[in-house]
Parts: structure tokens; C-alpha cells; sequence
């Protein structure tokens, strides 16, 4: 299986691994991750830039009496730790057998199959359904074989991860896994390979369309 | 970089935290000095690459002097064993025995400089010990997951700390990488080698981080300790994207080649 070739980047890998990066584009980030070894090395080394920050700070003594509490609560706990971490729900749950295979912690907000979800047209050719997240949301994106995702730049950005299928655009040929960046230095519109594409999407910020269909879109895509 | 724990401000000079490798000729303890051959090539987004597949090149073996972080970290009032064992050790042991005695000299070496982090991020004194203390709750219980071949004991706290502050204060869940999921695209076996390098090369990232460009480390602050992203960053600082991208990607570029060279 080919590795993703388009990657969130390093500030976004930094942003995810610090913990500054909020919910939406860190889903996409850790879905990309689990597709791809070499950032998730990136992640484990920025973490370990976050390891190397709590070594270097001035300690700040914690008040008398913080270890007892502590360790009281500890007896509280009992003698049995409880199960460490939940294991992750059977990865199709009815999905084809040509399905796409999400991986966590994507399949954790939405289950195996993206079919289950409230799907909603929002342009021919284009469908959308909401993932809500704790805070606001991120959306998966379906688009038809052949086309074209109108034209629009950001006035924030936007992350695109393709979960099955593919698109083109100014940048190259995304496939499942890879992560398009889009931010406000961009003009771009996507298209569809021929078998379609699903996408998870996240915009950091508004999103503001262009052209002259771009400004009668731009209510339905900022979600 | 070293942060002022009062004025928060980045302090240029480096400061007592970095120590001087020494090769031991035993090499019982690994420490070799690499950040990672990988990252080099998770570059910018619109740039295509392959993920590389060949290990890396230094493969030293060099024993660290205790960390200064040890060092000045021990706790008297702990029996000796506990005192000089390394945080790992204590980690371990915790996971593996439930031992409380570990649990506590653990807590004594990490607690006050977890306390000092989060006082960084914005906690008051009193939030910051209640946080302290769900970390070191979360650390009891899932001890048993601490691998030390991918993280150092102080980086797995981290990672503790950043999600609980997560939780606690932004009120948002993690989304986390699950290193079990069976979707996972699993590393390449001739990584291994170097999962264990990037966990033990702590002190010289510590060093490294020390040496950064005030411009370069002002973006590292910021991350880790403002919870600022970089395009809250760009946004603030009225900087391009691009600039605050490239710089990012200089600082860990910089990270890197210091963590490649040889001692
Ligand atoms: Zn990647």
C-alpha cells in the first residue's frame, strides 16, 4: 500500500503535538498520522520537544500536604487500576466490501461507516455531512467523479484529508490519506478523479469564495 | 531557549540545563544523539515527498551524565534507591508493580516542574496543583502503557498533562493517534532503532532548544506555552503564513540536524 505523499506540514504537526491546535484540524492531523509513519515520528519528536520544555523549566514547589492528598485519593482508586483504554470499535461495521476503511480517531466521531451519516447535497455533484466535534465541527465531503469544487480562497485555512478516491488540484494529485492545505495564499478548484472522493474537511477560520457562484456558496460552506 | 518562570520571557543565554555528553565505553545506557532522519522529509504541504527508507546513518552509543533535571531533583526524604533511579525506572516501576514508593519520588521529581508548566500556560497556583494532581492520578493508573523504546518518562507525562489540560481547561477532547488501531499504517521495521533514539535524546534536545534563534524559539513558546497554533500566531503577529511556516520548519530543521550530528 502506497504511503500519503501530501502532509499537514511541520507547524501543523507542531501545533497537534503542543496541544495548540484545536479539535477539528487535530482530528485530520492524527487521521492523516495513522496513515502515515513518517508524521507520526514527526509527532513523537515534537513531543519529545514538549518533554525536553517540562526537563528545562524552573520547578515551582508544589504546597505542603500535595502527595498525601494524592496518594490518598490513590487508596481511593483501590488495589485494581481500572482497564487502561477503551479498544477501538470493529473498523466496518457494515461498510461494502469496497467501503473506505477509516482510521481512528476518526472512527471513533463518526463509526465504521460514513454511509450511516446524515448526508446532505449542498451543489450537484457535492454532499455533505456534519461530524459534530466537543467544540464546533468538522464535515465529510463527497464529490461526484469529475467535478470540479468551485473556485474560493481562505481567509483562514482549510484542511482536506482524502479518505477514498482522489482529487487534483494546482498542487497535484491527492489521494487517500494525503492532506491539502489550503490558506489564504490560495486560489484553487478541486476536482474529482473520475471515481469520485471523499474528504474530511476542517476550515480554521472563514472560508470565502471567489467567483461569481463562489458568493452565493459561501453561507452553505461556512458551516 | 530557557523560559523565565516569573516573566515568561525566552532568555537567549542557555542556561544550567545543558550538559555536556560523555561516551561511556560500556554504552549500557543508549543515548544517541537523533531526532530523526523522517522529519526531514514531512515538509511543507505542497510539497510532495516519499517517506524514506533508509535508517540512520549514527548509531552511537554515548551514556548522558544524570540530567541536571535528576539531579537537583531528588528527594530526601526518599530512600536512595528511589533517588538515583532514573525517571523511566520509576515510571516502570510504577507500571509494572504498582509501587508506591516509585509513585512518590516519581511525583517529587515531576510534580513541581509539572506545576511550573502549567503556571506557564495560564493556571493560577491553585488550578495548576489540582491539575498536578489529576496528571499524576491519570500517570498512576495508566502507567502500564509507558513504552520506553517511544518516549522518555518526563515526554510521556508531557503528552499526559497536554491532554488533561485539554480536557480540563478547553474543555476539547484529544483526538489521539492509537498506536493499536488495525488501520494503523504500521512503521517500517527498520524504524525501531530509531522509535528508541528519538526517546533517550532528550538532553541533547534540551541543548538544542537552548541554541534557537529568539525568533525560532519565540514560535516554540508560543505552542507549547500559550496554546497558540501558527496561524493564530501569523495572525497576531501580522506575519505572513508563509513566514511563520518556514520559521517553524527552520526551529525543527535546526532541532534535528544539532540532535544528527555526531558528539
Ligand atoms: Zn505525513
Amino acid at each position: 500500500m502506497s504511503l500519503p505523499t501530501h502532509h499537514p506540514g511541520d507547524a501543523l504537526l507542531m501545533d497537534y503535538a503542543s496541544g495548540s491546535l484545536g479539535e477539528g484540524p487535530a482530528l485530520v492531523v492524527a487521521s492523516h498520522a495513522a496513515l502515515c509513519p513518517g508524521c507520526r515520528c514527526a509527532v513523537a519528536e515534537m513531543e519529545a520537544v514538549g518533554g525536553a520544555l517540562l526537563e528545562s523549566i524552573e520547578p515551582d514547589p508544589l504546597s505542603p500536604g500535595c502527595l498525601d492528598r494524592l496518594l490518598a485519593r490513590l487508596d481511593e482508586d483501590g488495589p485494581e487500576p481500572p482497564p487502561p483504554v477503551r479498544r477501538p470499535p470493529a473498523p466496518q461495521r457494515r461498510a461494502a466490501a469496497d467501503g473506505p476503511l477509516l482510521p481512528e480517531p476518526l472512527r471513533s466521531y463518526i463509526g465504521g461507516c460514513p454511509d450511516a451519516l446524515r448526508w446532505r447535497p449542498m451543489l450537484p455533484g457535492i454532499r455533505v455531512a456534519e461530524i459534530p466535534l466537543t467544540v464546533g465541527s468538522a464535515r465529510l465531503i463527497r464529490i461526484a467523479g469529475g467535478t470540479g469544487v468551485p473556485q474560493h480562497s481562505h481567509d483562514g485555512v482549510e484542511l482536506a484529508m482524502v479518505l477514498q478516491g482522489g482529487f487534483s488540484d494546482a498542487f497535484g494529485h491527492y489521494l487517500r490519506g494525503d492532506v491539502a492545505v489550503g490558506d489564504d495564499t490560495i486560489d484553487h478548484r478541486p476536482l474529482a478523479d473520475p471515481e469520485g472522493c471523499l474528504c474530511l474537511s476542517v476550515t480554521m477560520g472563514t472560508l470565502r469564495l471567489t467567483g461569481p457562484v463562489g458568493r452565493f456558496l459561501n453561507p452553505f460552506l461556512r458551516l | 531557549m530557557r523560559i523565565e518562570p516569573k516573566t515568561g520571557n525566552t532568555v537567549a543565554e542557555s542556561g544550567c540545563f545543558r550538559a555536556a555528553p560523555v561516551i561511556q565505553p560500556d554504552g549500557t545506557c543508549v543515548k544517541p544523539g537523533m531526532m530523526g532522519f523522517v522529519s526531514a522529509a514531512v515538509t511543507g504541504a505542497a510539497t510532495p515527498h516519499c517517506c524514506p527508507a533508509t535508517p540512520p546513518r549514527h548509531v552511537r552509543l554515548v551514556r548522558w551524565p544524570v540530567f541536571a533535571f535528576n539531579a537537583v531533583m531528588q528527594d530526601s526524604s526518599s530512600p536512595a534507591a528511589e533517588a538515583a533511579s532514573s525517571l523511566d525506572d520509576l515510571l516502570l516501576a510504577v507500571g509494572r508493580r504498582r509501587d508506591r514508593a516509585a509513585f512518590a519520588a516519581l511525583f517529587e521529581r515531576v510534580a513541581p516542574r509539572l506545576k511550573a508548566f502549567l503556571r506557564r500556560q495560564g493556571c493560577d497556583a491553585g488550578q495548576a496543583e489540582e491539575l498536578v494532581q489529576e496528571v499524576m492520578l491519570v500517570v498512576w493508573r495508566r502507567a502500564e502503557l509507558f513504552d520506553p523504546a517511544r518516549a522518555t518518562a518526563t515526554t510521556w507525562i508531557f503528552t499526559v498533562a497536554r491532554n488533561r489540560r485539554l480536557d480540563a481547561l478547553r474543555r476539547e477532547s484529544r483526538p489521539e493517534i492509537d498506536p493499536g488501531d488495525p488501520m494503523l499504517v504500521p512503521d517500517p521495521v527498520e524504524w525501531a532503532d530509531h522509535r528508541l533514539e528519538t526517546a533517550q535524546s532528550a538532553g541533547r534536545l534540551r541543548a538544542a532548544l537552548d541554541d534557537l534563534p529568539p525568533e525560532q524559539a519565540d514560535l516554540v513558546r508560543l505552542a507549547y506555552f500559550e496554546d497558540k497554533p501558527h496561524t493564530t500566531i501569523a495572525a497576531e503577529r501580522g506575519l505572513p503564513l508563509g513566514t511563520v511556516k518556514s520559521r517553524v520548519r527552520l526551529a525543527l530543521e535546526r532541532l534535528r540536524k544539532v540532535l544528527r550530528e555526531p558528539s
